[in-house]
């Protein structure tokens, strides 16, 4: 044990200038690595909500497919069915692992792991956490999609050559969601507060231009439509997957970049507020 | 000379209405071994996470390592150890894991972390259970295990809140033995306890909280010396007659004892002569059911101050 010194050593390893570090969160990456930790050991618990969105592509995009008409996209091209519903189901899974992660894991985390205590007797800060976690929330996201993504290009459900930017719309979407979900998780006090979690998911994946387009609706459905993150997180991905690329779809960007700001400065507060007391 | 390992100057912690800490002073030299003894509530909890800078100071001045919490918190927690009142440790990670996401935590290099689990394995006699999952060790072990991860860092600072509450007598004495071996090795130990034997075997300094209020400072030693007196008669005279014996023993106001705590079912003479003490009760004929002389704990002085016994 070294003896104390009279002037401060500076903090074990000096942080590098990473974008993570200027944020205040040089350290978010070993939060992540823990739970990768964690995952290697309970896969299931990781993979258990990839499946959701493959089965509606298969029962919905395959199935009621076989039934619908084509759908006519903005520019008068249309698609099939399937090649409607698979970029938003692409979207939904980016949504679905990252809430998952969100709230769930989170919660457990926060309320009986205590796990967030003893990070925070390190040098690890709140901002580490919050960052780390909605990385990892994302990470989870991206690995679904990823997974989607691979499933839709064998049943080449892609076109054009812009598909791959697809999996960086997941990420932003995972982000978002994850961040968001965070945010929220810090005000749930049981496991009750989850069935809210539903009760915003469900409908947000129903109704985001997701299995039809919005323009069935009357056009003041479809301003409350525009307000659902997961709708913009669609248009973005349906665009990418289909090679329609379009200068709106920034402002799509635009409003998941905003979402997981506004989760990340939410969640992080929180995290103080709630452990640092 | 390495500054203090803590000062606290009117050290204060409200939440709400309720004042939690009140106001103490305190300096915890560096390499010495510090106590807080307290009956649950005194305030003990909350004086700790203060220093270990995770709850702001409510007013008052306080300094870690010779740093501000405040501003430093971040370079002082890189240097402080601590095991908290509860174990959290990562149940989901095996105790290797636990150990190497700690290390991690605190932003050291992956090879010196491999290098430290090993000792620190040997060191908290964990070497078997090195792949176990957290969930199937004891208590003893996981409160080992915690201490082990708080060393990762090599801490000038090590603080411990109870770090034996719960333990089973043969727990708690592997638990003191192997503070006893941080304490050879120089390393400054800031321990909150409940237990008096606890704070006897380990400490050089001690404060006495209850409250939020400091209510004696010392070594084991010299607040026996200054609180009780070294032998101590212990008498029973039966639920039925104990207290009304005991009234009359009060007044007897024998010369050689310096104080009586009346009990439910015992009173504590404080005595300069036991065995003389003992006989002259006899003389004016309050023989006792059952007496016990022994010397002065900490719990007396506990006693003495408060009144009240620390532990129910
Ligand atoms: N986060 C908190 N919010 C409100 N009251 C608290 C909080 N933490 C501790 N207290 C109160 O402060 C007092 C001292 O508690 P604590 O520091 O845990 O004492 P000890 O560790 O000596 O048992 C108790 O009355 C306790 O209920
Ligand atoms: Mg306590």
């Amino acid at each position: 044990m070294s003896a104390p010194t009279t002037t401060p050593r500076s903090v074990a390893s000096p942080l590098r200038t990473t974008p993570l570090a200027l944020l205040g969160a040089g350290r978010a990456h070993t939060l992540m690595y823990r739970n990768f930790l964690s995952a290697r050991t309970h896969p299931m618990v990781f993979f258990g909500g990839f499946f959701e969105p493959v089965l509606y592509l298969f029962s919905l995009g395959v199935g009621l497919g076989a039934l619908a008409p084509d759908i006519a996209l903005g520019d008068g091209t249309t698609v099939s069915y399937v090649q409607f519903v698979a970029p938003a189901m692409l979207a939904s899974s980016a949504m679905n692992g990252a809430v998952t992660e969100a709230t769930f894991n989170i919660f457990f985390k926060l309320k009986f792991g205590k796990l967030y205590d003893a990070m925070l007797a390190t040098p690890m800060t709140p901002m580490d956490v919050a960052v780390g976690e909605i990385g990892w929330s994302q990470a989870r996201g991206a690995a679904y999609s990823a997974g989607f993504l691979v499933i839709m290009l064998a049943m080449g459900l892609t076109s054009g050559w812009t598909w791959p930017l697809a999996l960086l719309a997941t990420a932003l979407i995972g982000l978002a969601f994850g961040a968001v979900g965070m945010a929220a998780t810090t005000f749930m006090t049981s496991w009750k507060d989850f069935d809210l979690v539903q009760l915003v998911i469900l409908p947000m994946f129903l109704f985001s231009g997701t299995l039809y387009p919005l323009s069935v609706y009357p056009g003041w459905l479809q301003v409350v439509a525009r307000l659902s993150p997961l709708y913009h997180g669609t248009v973005l991905v349906r665009g990418l997957v289909l090679g329609q690329v379009t200068w709106s779809m920034l402002g799509n960007v635009a409003v998941l970049v905003v979402m997981a700001a506004v989760g990340l400065v939410v969640a992080r507060r929180r995290l103080s507020t709630l452990l640092l007391t | 000379m390495a500054p203090p390992a803590v000062v606290a100057r009117g050290l204060t912690k409200r939440f709400g209405d309720l004042t939690a800490v009140d106001g103490i002073d305190v300096t915890v030299a560096a390499g010495e071994t510090f106590a807080f003894l307290g009956a649950n509530g005194a305030g003990k909890t909350s004086a700790m996470r203060m220093i270990a800078t995770v709850s702001p100071v409510t007013d008052g001045e306080l300094s870690v390592l010779g740093l501000d919490p405040h501003h430093d918190g971040q370079v002082i927690r890189s240097r402080l150890g601590v095991v908290p009142q509860e174990d959290n440790l990562d149940l989901e990670l095996t105790v290797r894991e636990n150990l190497l996401v700690y290390g991690l935590y605190h932003g050291l290099p992956r090879t010196v972390i491999a290098h430290r689990i090993d000792d620190l394995l040997a060191f908290a006699q964990l070497e078997d259970k090195a792949d176990a999952e957290v969930d199937a060790l004891s208590g003893g072990m996981k409160r080992r295990l915690t201490i082990a991860r708080a060393l990762i860092n090599e801490p000038d600072l090590v603080i411990l809140d109870e770090p034996t509450t719960g333990l089973d007598p043969q727990a708690r004495h592997v638990l003191w033995d192997r503070l006893h071996e941080l304490r050879s090795r120089g390393v400054t130990l800031l321990l909150t306890t409940h237990y008096m034997d606890e704070a006897e075997q380990l400490a050089d300094r001690l404060v006495v909280m209850d409250h939020g209020r400091i209510i004696a400072e010392g070594s084991p030693t010299d607040l026996i010396v200054e609180h009780v007196t070294r032998e101590v008669l212990e008498v029973r005279f039966g639920t039925a007659r104990q207290a009304e014996s005991s009234d009359r023993l009060v007044a007897l106001d024998l010369p050689e004892v310096e104080s009586v705590e009346q009990l439910a079912e015992r009173a504590i003479v404080y005595t300069r002569d036991a065995e003389a003490t003992l006989d002259a009760l006899g003389d004016h004929g309050l023989v006792p059911r059952g007496h016990l002389t022994r010397r002065a704990t900490l719990e007396d002085v506990f006693l003495r101050l408060t009144g009240r016994q620390l532990v129910d």
